[in-house]
């Protein structure tokens, strides 16, 4: 199946992208992504587990994927 | 109720106006603005980003929270993206209610709750000309 992934912000700047599409077997869940994000160029400095959201709403590592969604993998906020 | 990403310069006096209700009897507003220090850096200024979609989607989620907690009926939050100079405003929230007691606390809420959650980032500048990405009470330096 196919996932949109958004990056932001450091996470962005490190990977050199905002935007891009990965390829994940049936089934995977949100640490399966991020596994896969590590090992791009640029993706060690995500940590292990960063704060994401699948389509707009935060998940957690072990939230599935299904083809289509978005998942965001965001730094650490800094509003205000 | 509203919450917005908004990528030109806020307006509090037209926030003000947005929340007014002859039933209000206080108005509370909270302004965030760019400091010319953090951490014993000069900043000239501060480059502001967000996942715009889900940022306005938790701003307004925000709201509803402070809308059953403290009775809120009239509350505007604005978050301004892009790059801001010292001195400018990054965030309004405006709250008005018919006592001061619910406006004071929501305002502290909404502010609070913004900060830890929404999905925003800052690149600080430096008068050095280096930047950095502002997080989580730590600082990385920008690549």
């Amino acid at each position: 199946m196919t996932v949109t992934v958004r990056l932001f912000a450091s996470y962005a700047e490190r990977l050199g992208h905002s935007s891009l599409r990965i390829e994940l077997s049936a089934g995977s869940r949100v640490k399966d992504a991020v596994t896969s994000l590590r090992n791009m160029p640029g993706g060690s400095m995500l940590p292990p587990t960063p704060l994401v959201a699948i389509n707009r709403g935060y998940a957690s590592p072990d939230s599935a994927l299904s083809e289509g969604d978005e998942l965001a993998v965001i730094p650490p906020v800094a509003g205000g | 109720m509203r919450a917005a990403i908004v990528h030109a310069p806020i307006d509090p006096a037209a926030l003000i106006a947005e929340v007014a209700h002859e039933t209000n009897g206080a108005t509370s507003v909270f302004l965030g603005t760019v400091r010319s220090d953090n951490d014993g850096k000069d900043v000239t200024g501060i480059e502001y980003s967000a996942y715009d979609e889900m940022a306005e989607t938790e701003m307004a989620a925000i709201l509803e929270e402070a809308r059953s907690a403290f009775a809120v009926e009239h509350a505007v939050v604005e978050h301004c993206v892009g790059t801001l100079a010292v001195g400018d405003i990054s965030i309004a929230v405006v709250v008005a209610t018919p006592h001061r007691a619910a406006s004071l606390s929501a305002v502290q809420y909404i502010v609070e709750e913004v900060k830890g959650r929404a999905p925003i980032w800052k690149l600080e500048h430096y008068v050095d000309g280096t930047r950095g990405w502002v997080g989580a009470g730590s600082r990385e330096a920008a690549r």
